[in-house]
Parts: C-alpha cells; structure tokens; sequence
C-alpha cells in the first residue's frame, strides 16, 4: 500500500438557510482557499461527491467543475455520493498510478432548495420501496426502533447523543450553533425527535490528498503535519430493510476491522440520526475513551453530500494540528447504514 | 409553489423480470408468494439473487402469510403528500407467516390526529394482515396497508329498567329534593343510618326514627382517580369518604376544590350543592364536597369510620 496523507482540508460556514449561493459559489472559495494553503494550482487528479437528484437537473456536477478551473482539460471523475466516496476513488487512483502524487477531492450539497428525506427516498428499491414513498427519515426511525429494542437503550440515550453533539457543535464556527434538545420535543417519525435527525444545511467540503515528496513540499508551507491514510475500507448490506438485523451493521463493523479501526482517540462518525453513533460505537468497538465527533457530528450541521467527506476532514485536522496522533473518519450511504467507508489516520 | 420539478410524466416505465412479475402478478390476485433461495430458505418479497450470498433463487414460488409478524417499526405523526395514508400511521417490517424475510409497508392502526404519539398496542410481535385495495394493478401498493388482526370487538349491552328506590329511600330522596339529608336513628345500637334503609343491618331490627343530618362533615379515606368521569370536574379528581356530622356511615362523593394532592384523611368538608332550580329527588343535587375551611379532625374521631 502505497502511503497517502490528507494535507489539507476546508469546509464552509454550513447555513441551515439558503445565503443565496448557488453551487459552485458555495465551492469556489474553498478551492481558492486550498490553492493557496497548498500552493498547488492544478492538481494530478480531481475528484467530486454530489447528488444531483438535490438540484434536480442531470450532470449538475459538471458546473461545479468551474471552480476547479478545468482547462486546458484535467483528469477528473465524480461519486453520485458522498464526498468521502471520492476520496476513496481518489486514494485507490493513488496506489496504481505513480502519476498522481496529488489529488483535489470535494464534496458539496445545496439541500436548501428540495426535501432531503424524499430525494434519498428515491434511491431505493423502485419495486418494493419507492412506490410506498418511504423515505429516508421513516427507514431511519425503523432501525432505531430495532436498535432500541435489541439493546434495552431507551429515547432518553439517543437525546443524550444529540445533546452532547449540539454543545459540541456549538465550538464550531463550521457548524450550526443549535440549543439542547427541549424536554418536550416532538417526534419526527417515532422514536425518533425533532433533535435525533441532523439538521441539513448547504455546505462544502475540500481535502488535498498527496503522496511522496509532495507531502513533504506541502506540509512544509502549510505547517501541518501531515494525516497519513493507514487504512480505508468500504463494505455493503443488502438493500433491502427486511432482510437483515437493522440493529446492526455487519458493513462497518467488517470496514472498521479492515481499516483498523482498534486504538483510535477520537472518531468522526457520519451520524445522521443519534442511533446511528450508538450502532456505530458498538460495530466499531469504540470504546468509552474515544471520543466521538467532538466537531459536533452531523448532528449539529448536515451539509448533504459533503458530511462524510467532513468527518475524514475533521479527523486529519486534529492530527494536522497535533491534537490527536490515531484518528477515525466515517462516512456511511444508502438506507439504514447499509454502507460504511471506515478511514484510519495517523500522525 | 416549486419553480422547477423532476417528473417522469406518467411514471417512469420499469420492466420487473420474472421474479418481481410473479409476485406482483399473484399480488393482483389477492395472495402474497415468496421465492425459496438454494439454500431452501423464502424470501419475501422475491428478488432474483440470495442477499446472503448471491446465488440466482430456485424457481420454486410458495404462498406465505396472509398473517404476518411486525418486526420492528417507525411512527410517522405527520404523513408527508408521497405517505401511503394521510394520518398518522406506522411503517413496519412484516414477515408472513412461512416467510424467512420481511416486507416494508405501512401498518394502518385507525384514525389518529395529525401529530399523535405512537399508539401502545403498536409493538414488535404483532399480529397484521394485508388489506388489499379493490381494484388491483400488480403493485405493491395494491396492498393499501397493513391492519392487526381482530383481536377484540365491542358487544353491544343494554336493557332497560325502571327502578324503585323501595320506601325508606323514596323519603330520603323526597327530601334531598327539598335539600335535607335524611337518616334513621336505630333503636338498638343508636347510630345513625344514612341514607336510611328501613331496616339496621349490624342488628337486623326495622328502623322508623327520622334525624336530619347536616350537609357538611369529614373525609374519612379517599382516592385519586386519574381515569376521566363525566361527574367530575378535572382529571385526576378525588372520590371519598365522608361522615356527614350526625351521622355515623360515610358517604361515598366527589370532592373537589381542591388539588388531588392537598386532599387529606381527617379534613373538613361541605356539600357544594347545585343551584335550587335544578334540584330533582337525587343526590347529585350535591355535585360534590368542599373543603370548609375548618381544622382537619384528630384520627381517632373517623378510626371507628374506616
């Protein structure tokens, strides 16, 4: 395996509003802002996550390109996902092309304009599922009922997760500044609250991958230490909620053994329901030293599309800042946790 | 409004293979078929590969259900326009019966407000069957919903009586219609019967002396009943036992006036009579005690009452 670092990372004010931007005025400054940290004005390889069922028009990615600045041509792909699923593809690019020694990764998400829980409702199933308009939060709910029962853990357990993630978040220029969960608090879709669903916002999210000496020229400007990549993985559940243990997720659970996941101090975990942490802690086998998303979580600020690339992103920057030597970053997609990519950093 | 919409005009055409198809096809029929996997398990709903392992499914189609067991489910207190109902309803995932998998639907457990709490009996472990829509076109949601099997009706129970109070009580009423309260004095052990009966039940001798007796007293027990009645005025209200002064049997009122939890054994009460006009021969012209004001009586003096 070839050795990478994250040595650079940034994200927006993430807004729960629309602040008027569009897309790739959400994006641009952040890409300014990594040139320069990195000195780097083009890159070996550029890769993106979006969704453009959140704007509704085809290939809509292709415009953020022009924050990129993709001409004369670059070499470039995109993940219908998650951000971290391009840092992925971008690391995997990495191992087999000795061309690349540095690689621009991005996630972004302008979930303002259209209804996040029933966008991701039509990714599933089109024969059993979307035909019943089940949608994302009400599939979310299920697990955390299944969770609930299988483990005797009870509402108050998943308010507790949202009210740490909330105080935390509120530490975090990045992050909306939310209060404590309220004591009477609505359900969204039971047993889920108001305050157990992470509240979307537009957002974006920018990573500089490098390898070889270029980590080194890098870091040397930015006076980061770089966050070396020792292991990533990604694993798959079935698709379809009924035929496995939602209290469970044998996906992460196999991608934290492969990425080794064993000994880190802190994790940022791709919660976008309080239940999710307690499945994840368990699946992870984190135990109660490390701490988990001190960032504030998703649950504090869910910039779709962009917020599993930003949990690998926090996790590095605490090793760029040399306040964590062993990190973990996680990004999950698909209903229920059905996948799970697991990053293990180091100093 | 929206300004721009992704829309497939008329849906977005799907071919479903000969899996899916046999489902929805037996679907339209009014019955629900799993298909076995190599390893002999059913899976349902059908799907082409074994989720397990990914080996294609045997050809083998067996009817399952219709009965099925909620696994686990959801609450949704405000339905979205895409919900398959427009109340409050569960989603669940149900395995019929014979299956080895479960079904995602909706469970539809009666008429809720929008923003009601999930209901008690919504529990893993229930028992549901389909109902299935009237005119059927070979999609899951010819199925409108799940509904619990019938696991209890409502009988209908009534006669009709016209009641005599007997002679004793027939005096006691015709003065509570006047605002008196009547009671007996017994001849043998000389405690006071109210309402009278005619009769001393400790000694079995007929009763005759008339003593009016006052309409305020003492609680002697009491109990705080959080289940609403259409006599009380709040929930929780409190019934109790009163000895009306002069008397020596408690009565069983409401009282109120009072919070539930400042109501005390040995406390001091008067009847909070209804106005005049409304007064009949019953004793609900009493609506129920008061406090009085007085100080509370020692134990001792309602020990003999309890």
């Amino acid at each position: 395996m070839k050795d990478v670092a994250i040595v650079a990372f940034v994200q927006t004010e993430h807004s729960a509003e629309d602040t008027g931007l569009n897309e790739t005025e959400l994006l641009l400054p952040l890409i300014t802002e990594i040139k320069q940290q990195t000195g780097i004005n083009r890159f070996d390889f550029t890769c993106s996550g979006s969704c453009d069922y959140l704007l509704g028009t085809p290939f809509s990615f292709v415009s953020a390109l022009d924050a990129v600045g993709a001409w004369p041509p670059i070499s470039e792909s995109h993940v219908e996902m998650d951000g971290a699923w391009a840092l992925y593809e971008a690391w995997v690019k990495m191992q087999y092309s000795d061309e690349v020694e540095t690689a621009l990764v991005y996630g972004f998400g302008k979930p303002s304009q259209t209804s996040v829980r029933q966008v991701l409702g039509l990714q599933l199933d089109p024969y059993y599922l979307v035909p019943l308009g089940a949608d994302q939060v009400s599939l979310a709910a299920l697990q955390a009922q299944a969770y609930l029962a299988r483990s005797g853990a009870k509402e108050g357990d998943l308010t507790a997760v949202a009210a740490r993630s909330r105080a935390d978040g509120r530490n975090n220029p990045h992050a909306l500044h939310l209060d404590d969960p309220a004591d009477d608090a609505p359900y969204d879709v039971a047993p889920l609250k108001v305050h157990d669903v992470a509240p979307s916002a537009d957002g974006a999210a920018v990573v500089v991958l490098a390898t070889g000496d270029k980590v080194r020229e890098i870091c040397e400007r930015t006076g980061l230490k770089p966050a070396w990549i020792r292991g990533i993985d990604h694993r798959a559940d079935a698709h379809s909620p009924g035929v496995r243990d939602l209290s469970v997720s044998p996906s992460a659970k196999i991608a934290g053994e492969k990425a080794g996941a064993a000994n880190v101090e802190v994790a940022e975990l791709h919660t976008q329901f309080s239940h999710e942490e307690l499945i994840l802690r368990e699946a992870l086998n984190l135990g109660e030293d490390v701490r988990i998303n001190p960032s504030g979580g998703p649950l504090s600020a869910n910039p779709v599309m962009a917020t599993g690339l930003i949990r690998i992103g926090e996790a590095a920057a605490l090793i760029h800042r040399g306040e964590a030597r062993r990190t973990l970053g996680h990004a999950t997609s698909g209903p229920c946790l059905q996948q799970n990519l697991v990053a293990v950093l180091e100093a | 409004m929206p300004n721009h919409i992704l829309e497939f005009p008329g849906g977005y055409t799907r071919s479903v293979g000969p899996v899916i198809g046999r489902f929805l096809s037996e679907l339209r029929d009014g019955r629900l078929v799993g298909v076995k996997t190599q390893a002999g398990k059913v899976l349902f709903p059908p799907v082409e590969y074994d989720p397990a392992n990914g080996h294609e499914v045997t050809g083998e189609f067996v009817e399952v259900g219709p009965v099925g067991t909620v696994e686990t489910f959801s609450w949704v207190p405000e339905p979205l326009p895409a919900h398959p109902l427009d109340r409050p309803f569960a989603w669940a995932l149900i395995r019929p019966d014979g299956a080895d998998t479960a079904i995602l639907h909706a469970l539809d457990l009666g008429e809720f407000e929008r923003g009601a709490k999930p209901p008690k009996r919504l529990k893993a472990g229930l028992r549901v069957r389909p109902e299935y829509r009237a005119e059927r076109k070979g999609d899951i949601t010819d199925i409108v919903a799940f509904r619990p099997e019938v696991s209890m009706i409502t009988s209908p129970t009534r006669l009709e009586y016209d009641l005599q109070p007997g002679k004793a009580l027939d005096r006691f009423f015709e003065a509570v219609a006047e605002g008196k309260i009547l009671g007996h004095r017994c001849g043998v052990c000389d405690k006071v019967i109210v309402p009278m009966a005619g009769f001393c039940a400790k000694d079995g001798v007929p009763t005759t002396e008339e003593v009016e007796v006052a309409d305020t007293g003492t609680v002697t027990t009491f109990a705080v009943n959080n289940l609403p009645d259409p006599r009380a005025p709040e929930v929780p209200f409190v019934s109790a036992y009163v000895l009306l002064d002069g008397a020596d049997i408690t009565l069983l009122t409401l009282v109120a006036g009072i919070p539930a939890d400042q109501v005390r054994m040995g406390m001091r009460v008067k009847a909070a009579w209804k106005p005049r006009e409304e007064w009949g021969p019953t004793l609900s012209n009493i609506r129920w005690f008061e406090p009085s004001g007085e100080p509370d009586v020692p134990f001792e003096t309602i020990e003999e009452y309890l």
